[in-house]
């Protein structure tokens, strides 16, 4: 009797819930009766601001009856997934390397860095973000190495997040006039420091706000989303450190409309919204327009040699520096 | 007796801390603020698509998987030829394989520089970042169940009845449908909701193959992960609990069924005793 | 005259499974197996013999070994208890067992992550730990041993029992020589097939264990890591060394099998 009433229940819950998830199940955000469809690859972190900046764009002429697909994950595995064949008109990514490696796929134009703006989309800073209120006190980069303080930052081999972090701690040791030595030792006690490593600069964000370490090494934006969301978090933006730049490109297989949409992110609109949700624009009179921190040791990728070296030099898995000093710690990575 | 009691706590103590208390926990956050935040989430358009696209994915997967379970336990039980142990350990692989390297071979197979991808590619089949993709990772994984619940049944009821049939003229097909399938049936049903069980909850694999494609290609464990790096902790555990309770109705059909498999396999043993 | 298929092996049948099995499993798999030979022998031997990759695999077996010795212990203790014992809520208990199984590995990180993390309720905070790799595998291995002794225990002729009770045999060591030997096989299936699963469990342990190389990285997420760095045929190949140790467990499992059937007469 029991086992028949329980039987019933079960199937008419499955029941339910298919009739539930097939009733609804067509249409979902975007994907509508539109002409076209453009499809967007982005890294995790902007997906607020394009989630707000996509309906702008489709209320434009050029944007009409434009559908969109968008798609949010770590930048390496969504780079990744597009070189596997993930189609993509629009990509937008956290660093160029991760363009580069659809250039050298034949899937991105190789020209594409030679754009407005050199291509790229949205700027932030790296920050060094603290609890709130800044118990510790951290306000330099030293601070982050003393005694009993324990720093997030995520895995410099799989997140393209940590190699902005690990080179704008390089670079500012670089900055204050120290010697190549020192700052390459400068990073290795910042891992030495670090207490978890995770995979995505996203998920080093939501192990910082879950409770661990003292201070998280982030973009300026990420600390602001969260912020924006309600974690209790402040930042620090340290006399020196690095430029982030964000690229954007259009893929091989894509339309015009995909490049309107390009024209349209580096347009006063787009990048107002981007301004609104932590981003610094790349258009300088709407960067006018809001008071980001201009720190007096502001320095680019550039400075410290550009992504191809820095990439060879720092983030090989067998001959990079980064990777020596976590086989030093016994924190390495993979190198042979 | 006291030391009855005493295991009785250790076993019930560790249950409350490992599984108990974690299950409650999602159920108490996700109501925490209350039934219209969790109300918003569940009718957001692409966590119905996302609910949606997981039944599908099972809705495929499962009886693709019942057939090829019934199939090969036919073979491993009643047929002899070389190889037949290496068979059954092939088979029961995909049950120990870790999710990365199942999406990885499939990457391998039919990602753009894959094996087969140049040619889908080149004919305009899209299979990886769309469901088909999807429905062969989540095969995959799921694959051992139905053969590894009717292989101990068929070995339970023998051949006798078969041959009984035979003898008296009935065709294979018929011995299958009238003699075998039904002796089975408990195995393949209890076979099948461990295959759903897998089914519905797999996360790695379609995680690497699946493109997360919002409102497209996302499935709802997908979508837990997503919610969850967006802060949207109602959400993430909404979904959750959307998925526990699809488990939890798995699991009473579960247990549903194995009574009646042990049943099943009771009688026949009482029965080769006689 | 009986033709030379056996009864209810169809022709059909046995092409189609292999076909299937080709298909879905084996050449995947292949392709594996073929990446991870692109760099040579040499290429596969700096990948599996990497200072990371070791540390990964020899943290991945150590912990999965406790993990399988833990549920030997506790999932037979649980299996006692559901099968001997009798108290309210017994069948509600009985039926949660299985829960893990079929709860997406990320849930349970996640419910793991916020019951025994830093934010945990109840004070207890071993995240990003190899604790927190070992509690992960618990949960996910739970229902594998209690399954597989239940039926045993079920079936099990307590005449024996009674008989050495009434000589005056201690429980103890009724349990320890007549119970026992008879449960061994089933709890080493179960064992064998816990095993399995933790070694190549990801979801959930990558959530909650902090992913440090060479501290709290288990090989599913050292490989990963491989991929996400290019280094797709290094992670071919430690992917093929899994392979090989799951298909040496698998086999295993076969074994114990037959031993516990032949037992049973």
């Amino acid at each position: 009797m029991i086992r028949r009433i329980t039987l019933i229940c079960t199937l008419g819950l499955a029941a339910l819930l298919v009739v539930v998830a097939a009733g609804c199940g067509g249409n979902a955000s975007g994907s509508g009766d539109g002409d076209s469809s453009l499809t967007l690859v982005a890294y995790s972190t902007p997906q607020e601001a394009y989630e707000e900046i996509i309906p702008a764009f489709q209320k434009t002429s050029a944007g009409q009856n434009v559908d969109f697909e968008q798609s949010y994950a770590s930048s390496g595995e969504q780079s990744r997934a597009v070189e596997a064949g993930l189609p993509a008109d629009i990509v937008a990514f956290s660093l160029e390397p991760d363009v580069t490696r659809l250039v050298d796929a034949g899937l991105v134009p190789a020209d594409w860095a030679q754009a407005d703006h050199d291509g790229m989309v949205t700027d932030s800073v790296v920050v060094l973000a603290v609890r709130k209120g800044n118990p510790k006190n951290i306000q330099t980069w030293d601070d982050i190495v003393q005694e009993g303080v324990e720093v997030i930052t995520p895995n410099p081999f799989t997140s393209g997040g940590a190699r902005w972090n690990l080179m704008a701690a390089y670079g500012a040791q670089i900055k204050q006039g120290k010697s190549e030595e020192e700052a390459v030792d400068f990073l290795r006690q910042v891992l030495e420091h670090t207490a978890v490593q995770d995979k995505s600069a996203r998920e080093s964000l939501q192990t910082f706000t879950g409770g661990k370490g003292d201070v998280l090494i982030a973009y300026e934006n990420e600390a602001i989303t969260a912020q924006q969301k309600g974690e209790e978090l402040d930042y620090v933006v340290p006399d020196e450190t690095i430029l982030i730049e964000n690229p954007v490109a259009v893929t091989e297989e894509a339309s015009e409309q995909a490049q309107a949409f390009v024209d349209f992110l580096q347009g006063p609109e787009a990048q107002k919204i981007f301004g609104e949700k932590g981003y610094r624009p790349v258009d300088d009179e709407v960067l006018g327009q809001f008071d980001y921190p201009q720190p007096s040791g502001l320095f680019t990728i550039k400075d410290v040699g550009g992504w191809d070296a820095v990439m060879t030099k720092f983030f090989d898995r067998d001959t990079g520096l980064v990777a020596k000093i976590e086989a030093d710690l016994g924190v390495s990575t993979e190198s042979g | 007796m006291r030391s009855r009691l005493a295991l009785r706590t250790v076993a019930l103590g560790y249950l409350a801390l490992l599984l108990i208390l974690p299950i409650g926990l999602i159920f108490f956050r996700t109501f925490e603020d209350g039934l219209g935040p969790v109300w918003d989430a569940l009718t957001n358009p692409d966590t119905i698509h996302a609910l949606w696209l997981t039944i599908l994915i099972t809705l495929i997967a499962v009886p693709a998987n019942t057939v090829f379970g019934v199939a090969a336990a036919l073979m491993l039980v009643r047929q002899r030829f070389p190889g037949r142990s290496v068979l059954n350990a092939v088979i029961d692989l995909p049950f120990a394989l870790s999710p990365i390297v199942v999406g990885l071979a499939l990457i391998l197979v039919y990602g753009r520089t894959g094996w087969l991808g140049g040619w889908l590619n080149a004919n305009g089949i899209q299979v990886i970042f769309a469901l088909p993709g999807m429905v062969l990772a989540t095969i995959f994984v799921s694959l051992p169940f139905v053969v590894r619940e009717v292989v101990p049944v068929l070995r339970e009821i023998g051949t006798e009845q078969d041959e009984a049939a035979w003898t008296l003229g009935a065709s294979p097909f018929a011995t299958f449908r009238r003699v075998t399938l039904p002796a089975i049936r408990w195995g393949i049903t209890y076979g099948v909701v461990l295959t759903t069980a897998r089914a519905l909850g797999e996360f790695g694999a379609v995680s690497v193959v699946s493109g997360k494609l919002a409102g497209r290609t996302e499935t709802l464990t997908l979508r837990v992960e997503n919610e969850f790096q967006r802060f949207d902790l109602v959400g993430a555990y909404t979904a959750s609990v959307v998925l526990a309770i699809l488990a939890l109705v798995v699991v009473l059909a579960m247990n549903l069924f194995r009574r009646e498999t042990d049943g099943d396999r009771g009688a026949a043993r009482q029965q080769a005793v006689r | 005259m009986p033709q030379k298929a056996a009864p209810g092996g169809l022709p059909l049948g046995r092409s189609f499974a292999t076909a299937y099995l080709g298909l879905i499993v084996l050449i995947p798999l292949a392709a594996v197996a073929w990446r991870s030979t692109e760099g040579g022998a040499g290429g596969f031997w700096r990948a599996i013999s990497s200072p990371a990759a070791v540390s990964s695999l020899k943290l991945t077996f150590v912990c999965s070994l406790v993990v399988v010795a833990i549920n030997a212990v506790t999932g037979t203790l649980i299996a006692w208890v559901l099968v001997r014992d009798s108290f309210r809520g017994k069948a509600i208990v009985n039926s949660l067992i299985d829960l893990p199984f079929a709860l997406p590995t990320i849930v349970a990180g996640l419910t793991l992550l916020a019951l025994y993390g830093p934010k945990g309720p109840i004070g207890i905070n071993v995240a990003y730990t190899r604790a927190a790799i070992i509690l992960a595998l618990l949960f996910v291995t739970l229902p594998f041993v209690v399954r597989s002794v239940q039926p045993v225990l079920l079936e099990l002729d307590r005449e024996m029992e009674e008989a050495a009770a009434s000589l005056g045999a201690s429980s103890l060591s009724i349990f320890r020589r007549i119970v026992l030997p008879n449960l061994m096989p089933a709890i080493l299936s179960g064992v064998a097939l816990a095993f399995a699963r933790s070694i190549g469990e990801f979801g959930s342990v990558i959530l909650i264990s902090g992913n440090i190389p060479f501290q709290t990285e288990v090989a599913s997420v050292h490989i990963f890591s491989q991929i996400e760095s290019d280094d797709v045929t290094g992670a071919a190949a430690v992917s093929v060394l899994l392979l090989v140790i799951s298909f040496v467990s698998l086999l295993a499992i076969d074994t114990f099998r037959k031993w516990g059937s032949k037992h049973e007469e």
